[in-house]
């Protein structure tokens, strides 16, 4: 195939991450013409095309081979600061459809309410973040981008101003994420002191002969991966989750929980796999996947039993965020010095990307069920299958996928984590993995469950049906059915994206 | 393409029922399930499998098609039928349209969702009995499960939620083993598989490629994967000590889906035991053939013994499941052509039988609105087309000559005792054919007790005949036990074919 960067300009490269920012600005420039009327379908519609754009145009570019092995091999823009390959582009597909989902239930959930064109151009601007993270080739990037993710994050978290909840939610998730910021950047620092270089290029041919000092590279290196661990939500840098997720708007919590997650990993997985070679820090005794496999395996844990003990459904999401925090860390955990390295990140990447169906439509359910107000713990949701069949159904379908059943998309990307897991050697890693896997179904049948199984304990009011929540939810319910048939494609892009970072 | 078409065309039936208002939505299923219906009887028309698929047979409207390639392993999407899978489609299709049919009468409410799952597990069900891969027959497998969590915990009786649980937890600790031991085989298998192929991996198994893995020695593995696979597959069986989930699930399930339960779940669990551990690992399973074929006797006796001290009608004959399973795993451990054959033929009598025994228990329970044996007597009087078809199916049950029953236990029997995998193997059948006796001890004195006399009921429901809808799927069953029963050759033909190949251990071909 002719590689596209023959035909197009270089800087066409990032024309995914642009559009993203350009409906940022596209959204404030048409609140800043008619600042005083509301049209919430115009700014939920442009934010859905704009993010809708991006995902063709991203999965276009993966499909043609911009950047891939095959057709010139990764596009450097600004000296190698900016890098545009499988990896980056996969998951701007990622965080572009999870944006398209948000954005088209944030329609409904939004009603009636002010700062509409804010909100949606904060979500964007974050997704532009995000999406850069997964581009930055040097961690000077990596910083910009990934305050540029977390800053309108905070703001969206708070954004529900008059909700005690909502306002102390974004409070914490600010300061953990400042306190991780000092601590990423502490790193970079030290590993800049170490390398004499911030490009992951040459940081991972000085890291090899860093001499005296080893030690303050690899003091470096474990601070960053705790910089990592705040934006993934993993062990330690976790306990900002379940309250920001909980007290978040419901759509903010989906785009956090799946996309920010993604983006987390995304740059985890560049700036480990590029920057710090196992092959280069494992003789001077860093050995960072052993730091994510021991993470991997606190986390999951954690997490899970965490959520067996809620009693609120969103809060019991938010704990099963952080258990699969724990599984797609297995991407950078079961790794070893010149391993089939690629295979088990790249399915660490499918994983993420159907988590990102199957976990963004469980949020926007719980959305549509504060829509409705009908409560949040398991007993509100008694009987609520009675009344709303098609949206429990795929509800339903986003719990047995969370927990790994078949005929889902997570069943299969689970399935496939923990074999590449034990194909590297890491059978251990895959059989905890399993183990909490057939745990986690648990507290997900509960919710199922509790909707279709147990009587209602009193009269819904539903009201009119929120056809952009409802829209959403049955796209991501599909989503994650169609993945399962249509893994092949997905998990062998991916596995040659993260090949081509340890070649 | 045919298989292929089959399994869509449930599904996208399913989805339609689902969607269809409450009103109709029985009717539709019924109709639309006769396409399914239609579809197996022309395969079993144009059948043309010869041999075993999984020893190098040539199975029937086979198709390969690649699904994705996972570290080294191609997953296809690989289906076919061979003797044993056609019989046991036939047998699905049957029976779920007489099922929906059957439901018609006594399910009233949500009457979509019952019949859009129902068909759901159907098409589930299919391609159990069709997939040729393991990992297209570990997703069917497994996707059977969740509609039937729903037909138990939402449509069943007072302890449902109980029950439903209970069902999806064994069942699903009993597919995590099942699963972990299969794969561990295939990992010992080292390059010797690119894939996950039924065929394939059932060839390198039996001409003795397994390796050591993570240094268990490949013995040891095999044992231990045997162990586990068949742990996996007994719960679904189920052999006793694994059967408390069956008789819960069977109370407290509405009438249609224990039909489906006793009809053909639990031939997922004979059929997988022979795909998998007495197929692919015919050596180990041979070794443990007196510890097996002790379970079966014991099965086979105790679960009669329950069955005898039950007063609920549904409890006798779902304890007699276990106790007509127990005859299905002793003919498959006997490695004789009628041993063997005649398992998988027991699978589609038993299929038939107790769909009509627990229909017929349905039937009267919608009307009397008791099961107990002792609130009811003289059911004759006002229900004698239902009492008809009871008592026959009862005596199919007991295993009377010409009808299904007969034909399946006759040949296990046959084939255990003539069996060399033991020596004790004719001591085992002896004693499995008391089993018979305690089977029609119960059966005869459930029915005196509750069918003949003087009608008296300690309840104040008006009795009188059921409805058609309840009374012709009975009738279509009993047909298809005696025609059955008197020409078993329509299966037992092309069951043979497909199990002679396995027969190389044990006792001789005849």
């Amino acid at each position: 195939m002719t590689p596209l960067q023959t035909q197009l300009p270089t800087w066409t490269a990032v024309a995914p991450t642009l559009l993203l920012g350009l409906t940022a600005l596209v959204l404030l420039l048409v609140d800043s013409i008619d600042p005083d009327s509301t049209r919430p379908g115009a700014l939920a519609g442009i934010a859905t095309l704009g993010s809708l754009a991006t995902l063709a145009v991203a999965g276009w570019f993966l499909l043609a081979g911009t950047g891939q092995t095959g057709s010139g091999g990764a596009i450097e823009l600004y000296g190698g600061s900016l890098v545009v390959d499988g990896l980056s582009l996969f998951f701007t597909v990622v965080v572009a459809s999870v944006v398209a989902m948000v954005s088209l239930a944030s329609y409904d959930y939004l009603r009636d309410r002010t700062y509409q064109a804010e909100f949606y151009s904060l979500v964007l601007l974050a997704a532009t973040g995000m999406s850069l993270m997964g581009s930055s080739g040097s961690l000077a990037t990596v910083f910009i981008s990934l305050e540029l993710a977390s800053l309108p994050s905070y703001a969206l978290v708070a954004f529900l101003k008059d909700n005690r909840g909502s306002v102390e939610a974004g409070l914490k998730y600010f300061l953990v994420g400042a306190v991780s910021s000092a601590v990423l950047t502490f790193g970079i620092s030290l590993v800049y002191a170490a390398t004499g270089s911030l490009l992951l290029a040459d940081v991972a041919s000085a890291v090899g002969s860093a001499g005296d000092l080893v030690g303050i590279a690899g003091v470096g290196i474990v601070m960053i991966a705790g910089g990592f661990a705040f934006k993934t939500a993993s062990v330690p840098f976790h306990f900002w989750a379940p309250e920001a997720y909980e007290g978040a708007p419901a759509p903010i919590s989906a785009f956090l929980s799946s996309a920010s997650k993604a983006a987390g990993f995304a740059v985890a997985f560049r700036v480990f796999a590029v920057g710090f070679p196992l092959d280069a820090v494992v003789p001077m005794g860093i050995d960072w996947s052993l730091l994510f496999a021991i993470l991997a395996v606190v986390t999951m844990t954690l997490g899970n039993f965490a959520a067996a003990t809620q009693e609120n459904v969103k809060r019991m999401l938010a704990y099963s965020s952080v258990g699969h925090a724990g599984y797609a860390l297995i991407g950078l955990a079961a790794l070893s010095g010149g391993g089939p390295n690629g295979n088990v990140m790249g399915a660490s990447m499918a994983h993420l990307l159907v988590y990102g169906f199957m976990n963004t439509g469980a949020f926007l359910f719980i959305a549509m069920v504060e829509h409705w107000e009908v409560g949040r713990t398991f007993e509100d949701y008694n009987g609520l299958a009675t009344r709303a069949p098609a949206a429990c159904l795929a509800m339903t379908v986003f719990m047995f996928s969370l927990a790994g059943l078949p005929p889902f998309g997570g069943f299969l990307s689970k399935y496939a984590l923990f074999y590449e897991a034990i194909q590297g050697g890491f059978w251990w890693l895959a059989a905890v993995g399993a183990i909490n896997s057939a745990l986690s179904l648990f507290y997900y049948s509960r919710v199922v469950k509790a909707m279709w199984i147990e009587d209602p304990t009193g009269e819904f009011d539903l009201g009119a049906t929120p056809v952009g929540l409802y829209a959403a939810v049955m796209v991501a319910a599909v989503g994650t059915l169609l993945l399962l048939p249509a893994f092949g494609p997905v998990v062998e892009t991916a596995q040659s994206a993260a090949t081509a970072l340890f070649a | 393409m045919i298989i292929e078409a089959l399994i869509a065309i449930t599904f996208v039936a399913s989805m339609a029922v689902l969607l269809a208002p409450n009103a109709w939505a029985g009717r539709l299923a019924a109709t639309l399930s006769l396409l399914p219906v239609v579809g197996s009887l022309y395969m079993w028309s144009r059948f043309d499998a010869t041999g075993n698929a999984l020893t190098g047979g040539t199975p029937a409207f086979e198709t390969t098609v690649q699904w994705l390639e996972l570290g080294g392993y191609t997953l296809n999407w690989h289906v076919g039928v061979d003797g044993i899978g056609l019989p046991l489609v036939v047998l699905t299709t049957v029976l779920t349209t007489l099922a929906v049919v059957s439901a018609w009468a006594s399910i009233d409410d949500r009457q979509s969702q019952f019949y859009g799952l129902m068909l759901f597990m159907e098409a589930n069900l299919l391609g159990v009995f069709t997939a040729l891969d393991f990992f297209v027959w570990f997703v069917f497998w497994e996707a059977v499960l969740l509609p039937m969590y729903f037909l138990i915990g939402v449509w069943g009786g007072p302890r449902r939620k109980y029950a439903a649980i209970k069902f999806f937890v064994y069942t699903n600790i009993a597919s995590l083993a099942m699963f972990i031991g299969f794969i561990a085989l295939v990992f010992g298998l080292g390059d010797s598989v690119s894939s996950l192929d039924m065929p394939a991996i059932a060839g390198a198994l039996r001409a003795g490629e397994l390796g050591s893995l993570y240094g268990i020695p490949a013995a040891t593995l095999r044992t231990v994967a045997f162990v586990a696979m068949f742990l996996g597959f007994a719960v679904k069986v189920p052999i006793v000590p694994f059967h408390t989930w069956l008789p819960d699930a069977h109370v407290e399930a509405p009438s249609p889906v224990s039909v489906m339960l006793a009809g053909v779940l639990l031939k997922m669990g004979t059929y997988a035991l022979l795909r998998f551990n007495f197929t692919m690992l015919p050596e180990t399973a041979t070794q443990f053939a007196a510890p097996i074929a002790l379970i079966a006797v014991i099965s086979v006796i105790y679960g009669a013994m329950l069955a005898l001290a039950q007063q609920d009608l549904k409890r006798i004959v779902a304890y007699s499941s276990v106790s007509s399973m127990g005859y299905v795993i002793l003919g498959l451990i006997a490695y004789t052509t009628y041993g063997v054959g005649g398992a998988t033929f027991q699978m589609i009598a038993h299929g038939l039988i107790s769909g009509l025994m627990f229909m017929a228990v349905g039937v009267i329970y919608n009307t009397t609105h008791t099961r107990m044996v002792g609130d009811m007597s003289g059911m004759a009087d006002r229900m004698p087309v239902t009492t008809g078809i009871l008592v026959a199916g009862a005596f199919g049950y007991m295993g009377l000559p010409l009808m299904a029953g007969f034909a399946g236990e006759f040949f296990i029997f046959k084939g255990a005792f003539e069996s060399t995998v033991h020596a004790a193997m004719p001591l085992f059948t002896a004693v499995a054919m008391f089993g018979i006796v305690v089977v029609a001890g119960y059966l005869l004195f459930a029915m005196q007790r509750t069918l003949f006399g003087a009608f008296r009921l300690e309840t104040d429901y008006e009795v009188g005949p059921a409805p058609i809808s309840e009374t012709a799927p009975l009738a279509v069953l009993l047909v298809a036990i005696i025609v059955l029963g008197v020409a078993p050759d329509l299966f037992f033909g092309m069951i043979q074919n497909a199990v002679d190949p396995l027969l190389e251990f044990g006792g001789e071909l005849s």
